[in-house]
């Protein structure tokens, strides 16, 4: 990791205090990240005992952690003392007061997406008083959902009232001794979204924090945690297709996904964060631990993600085949233009029996981007019969972008059937010449020519999702031709 | 992370260096002295790899960390060694014969290897080849000592002999060189190393060759550097068949020249670990490189075959092909590179790996892996494991073929696509005939 406090040996060696804590102020919690911190973040959400003593955990195994660099980005060093781990939610006096101060690049891009003029407020930050449509919206769906016995709600709103759901699953599929993102996310996460489907229910709407009107501000350590209990089913879409306003360079999230009997959860991101300027300076760093787990037979999680955003994507959204005969999807398209690099893919473990797997993932590169796929197909001993397809494909354009693929295979059973195909090419001259013979600009034929190419993957997503990702492929591509 | 001097085989090595430096050949010579106390040194530092290098993530060296091996120089040659050489002949070629890491003239043939080339191919022992052509040798020993990990330093500290083949522009030479390097003794370190140079339109074909007996536990750590020139042509083909308690890693590295070609074969039958790292460099337009191997692996034996195609000009054309058999409780290890640098436009790669596994106990780790920095290229990479198909058994039992002999023709014809490219008849039915004793369970 970058710079370390010279304290740290004293912290890592230093006994639980129980019971000891400095009272701090608690509009005022400093930069940088230590025990109290902590105790005062839970403290402010009131959180009971045994999350307290979770995430303190989770920070004292993350001090006895190593900053990781093995993935194929670069970024400067990231001083973790410097970062403010909880700040109040935002008064309204920080953000700009109309879109008439709102970056007018942000207003047009919002212009080509078709995003509706009131949300076009919410997206940029603008402090309106929250009376738009979406309120009632919510307000409605929420009722819906309360009367199936769905809960849906954020983090800490869950931490109150369903505390024996969330003590029964919080790290059970990604633990705190994970990764050194995820330990640090546990120990600080301020909120996120949580969601507990009973058995037998099929839920009846995407779910999305787009309509949860308190997942504004949930900050940079967001945690999300959905359970789909025996028979379930539920489609959850985070994110959205506009570039939100964000002042938080490091996002370090964490999602969990478990998934009981016969349920299915099926996760669609699309991720559009800020990815810098044209030079690469600025833009998010998004390094995020995502994990399905099919904990019991015939479950199902699939996973869809279309990430054009962000300076640097860092993830791997990842399904541990547990139960017999589950099964695990992930479609993604991971699009990098100007100094964006991305490195993701994901990880199939197969434990169960006949556990199946389907890895579909394209890749665009674009300007100087750096497009990695990453991915780990995993056979044990134990899954006979376990079936895994993966392809993931390139694209390239221009002569500076790069794209690598990593893909590991370890297979210890031999009733398994494990395939993998990639390939990288860049668009054909013929292709290009045909749509412009026929009267096609040579920017709207590439802009075709991508469609077609993720055209797979986004057949996954929900149907207005997938025309708003269209979209945006065509508006991140912008000026990366010639 | 490294294996340093906590264990006994790294300060074996280190301590047994200043009696033996006077021995090693060419100890005279002010050169060559630098250049192996400077990979003493080398070695110092980088100690032996483990499992937290990534490159090493899948095979485990601690079986040799742990003990020390015997690197004294000459012993006699063992009255049963010409049995074990006549037994692994290869009709048709120049056969050149190294005894525990030393080259032996009685058991080459035809000797003397002059009388019977075209003019303008030099062919010897390393060793005498210091003596011979000195001046030739330190730049090209200046390249060969370029391979990062502590195996190719420790080849670099304690070398003992191995080929050196050099042909001069144009020249063609029919018949492949057989390189058999045998080891007769347990507990003992080899340490061959060759180096082949095909000048401008220079063509050959070079077999190395390493047998061991079965009972003994010994290390075998090769070194083979090859460069080629303008429009030359090398087929180079690794046979390791080491004794099945022996250690083996080896390291192949080649550059290639404009419009060149290099055709590599890699087979792994023995040794209880052996690893093979392949790499070429296709530095000049137009390159041609064609890697293909087979591993087969029974009991507990395990095989790592790391490979890299570094295309580092425009135009190249490269095409990939390993395949694997395991039986019991084997266990392999593929990994390869393809990178595309920069300028390497209109590179044309494609990479695959097939894997086979007959037991319950096999386990294959294979990751091919892409690195593409330029835009107007063609690559692809596949992999696969699975077991024989049902159906394909089923077809061949209705026509009335036994269980095993079923089984044993699928088997042989899933590893006969790997050994297709090899040009030279008697060594490609030889290679044919080791299936069976590779497999012992399934054929």
């Amino acid at each position: 990791m970058g710079k370390r406090p010279v304290q740290l040996d004293e912290l890592i060696s230093q006994e639980y205090r129980h019971g000891f804590y400095t009272p701090m102020d608690v509009d005022a919690v400093p930069r940088g990240l230590s025990e109290d911190v902590i105790r005062v973040i839970s403290a402010k959400k009131q959180e009971p005992a045994f999350m307290l003593e979770w995430r303190l955990k989770a920070f004292r195994h993350w001090l006895t952690m190593t900053e990781p660099h093995w993935a194929t980005v670069r970024h400067p060093a990231i001083d973790y003392q410097d970062i403010v781990y909880y700040s109040a939610p935002r008064g309204k006096a920080d953000g700009p007061k109309s879109l008439a101060e709102v970056d007018p690049e942000l207003l047009r891009t919002y212009e080509k997406l078709g995003v509706p003029l009131q949300e076009r407020e919410l997206l940029a930050g603008v402090a309106v008083d929250a009376v738009f449509d979406s309120v009632s919206v919510a307000t409605t769906f929420k009722d819906k959902l309360a009367s199936l016995g769905i809960v849906f709600c954020s983090f800490s709103e869950a931490v109150q009232s369903h505390p024996e759901l969330v003590q029964q699953y919080l790290g059970s599929v990604v633990p705190y001794t994970d990764n050194f993102f995820a330990a640090l996310n546990s120990a600080v996460f301020s909120d996120g979204s949580f969601c507990y489907i009973p058995p037998g229910v099929r839920c009846p709407m995407e779910l999305s924090t787009y309509f949860r009107i308190n997942a504004r501000n949930t900050g940079q350590f967001e945690r999300t945690l959905i359970i789909a209990d025996r028979g379930a089913y539920v489609s959850y879409l985070e994110g959205c297709t506009a570039p939100m306003r964000d002042e938080n360079q490091l996002h370090a999230a964490v999602v969990e996904l478990i998934a009981l009997e016969g349920a299915q959860i099926k996760y669609s991101t699309v991720q559009n964060w800020y990815p810098g300027d044209k030079e690469g300076k600025g833009g998010i760093y998004n390094f995020v631990t995502k994990r399905g787990d099919c904990r019991e037979a015939n479950s199902k999680i699939s996973w869809t993600q279309v990430e054009t955003g962000s300076a640097i994507t860092w993830k791997y959204p990842s399904v541990i085949l547990r139960g017999d005969n589950s099964v695990g999807e992930f479609h993604s398209v991971a699009l990098t233009n100007h100094w964006q690099q991305a490195d993701t893919g994901t990880k199939m473990i197969h434990l169960g029996r006949n556990t199946r797997s389907t890895i579909l993932s394209k890749g665009i590169s674009a300007g100087h981007g750096s497009n990695a796929y990453r991915g780990l197909v995993k056979v044990a001993k134990s899954a006979v019969g376990a079936r895994n397809y993966t392809q993931c494909d390139s694209l390239l354009l221009g002569d500076r972008c790069a794209a690598h693929t990593f893909p590991y295979i370890e297979v210890k059973n031999p009733t398994a059937r494990v395939e993998h195909e990639a390939s990288t090419s860049r668009i054909g001259e013929d292709q290009l010449f045909y749509c412009q013979s026929r009267g096609i600009s040579a920017e709207d034929a590439v802009s075709l020519i991508v469609s077609g190419f993720c055209k797979e993957v986004f057949k996954q997503l929900p149907m207005e999702f997938a025309v708003e990702a269209q979209k945006l492929l065509g508006v991140s591509l912008e000026g990366s031709i010639g | 992370m490294r294996i340093g001097p906590e264990e006994p085989c790294v300060p074996g090595f280190l301590s047994a260096y200043p009696s033996l430096a006077v021995q090693l050949p060419g100890a005279a010579l002010p050169w060559l002295r630098r250049s192996r106390d400077e990979a003493l040194e080398r070695f110092a530092a980088l100690g032996l790899p483990t499992t937290r290098d990534e490159d090493w993530k899948y095979t485990s060296v601690a079986a040799i960390a742990r003990r020390t091996f015997g690197v004294d120089a000459v012993a006699d040659v063992p009255g049963n060694a010409r049995t074990v050489v006549l037994h692994h002949a290869i009709e048709g070629t120049h056969r050149m014969v190294f005894v525990d890491g030393r080259f032996v003239p009685g058991l080459s043939q035809p000797m003397p290897l002059p009388a019977t080339l075209p003019e303008g191919a030099r062919i010897g022992s390393l060793a005498q080849a210091l003596d011979t052509w000195t001046e030739d040798a330190e730049a090209f020993f200046a390249a060969a000592d370029e391979a990062a990990d502590g195996f190719a330093a420790l080849n670099s500290v304690f070398w003992s002999d191995g080929a050196w083949i050099d042909l001069a522009a144009g020249v063609a030479l029919e018949a492949p060189v057989h390189l058999l390097f045998v080891t007769t003794r347990g507990d003992i370190a080899n340490f061959p190393r060759n180096l082949i140079r095909a000048g401008d339109g220079a063509s050959a074909t070079v077999i190395e060759h390493h047998v061991g007996p079965d009972g003994a536990s010994y290390l075998s750590d090769t070194l083979t550097r090859i460069v080629l020139g303008r429009g030359a042509r090398i087929a180079h083909t690794k046979l390791q068949q080491e004794g099945r308690r022996s250690f083996h890693l080896a390291n192949v590295s080649a550059e290639q020249g404009r419009d060149s070609a290099f055709l590599s074969h890699a087979l792994a039958f023995g040794g209880q670990l052996s690893r093979a790292a392949i790499t070429t460099r296709l530095g000049a337009e137009g390159c041609d490189a064609k890697l293909a191997g087979l591993y087969v692996g029974s009991g507990r034996q395990h095989i790592d075959h790391h490979t890299c195609i570094d295309h580092a000009s425009p135009r190249g054309t490269s095409r990939e092909l390993y395949k694997g058999v395991l039986d019991e409780a084997a266990r392999a290890v593929f990994n390869g590179r393809v990178i595309v640098r920069p300028d390497a436009q209109r590179t044309d790669a494609l990479q695959s790996n097939r894997n086979l596994l007959l037991s319950e106990e096999a386990e294959v780790d294979t990751k091919p892996q892409l690195e593409i920095w330029a835009d107007d290229v063609k690559c692809a990479h596949g992999a696969t494991v699975g077991q024989l198909d049902a159906d394909q058994l089923h077809y061949l039992r209705a026509r009335g073929i036994g269980e095993s002999d079923a089984r044993a023709l699928l088997i042989r014809a899933f590893a006969a696509d790997a050994l297709a490219g090899i040009e030279h008849g008697p060594l490609r039915a030889r290679l044919e005939s080791l299936l069976p004793g590779a497999l012992p369970e399934a054929m």
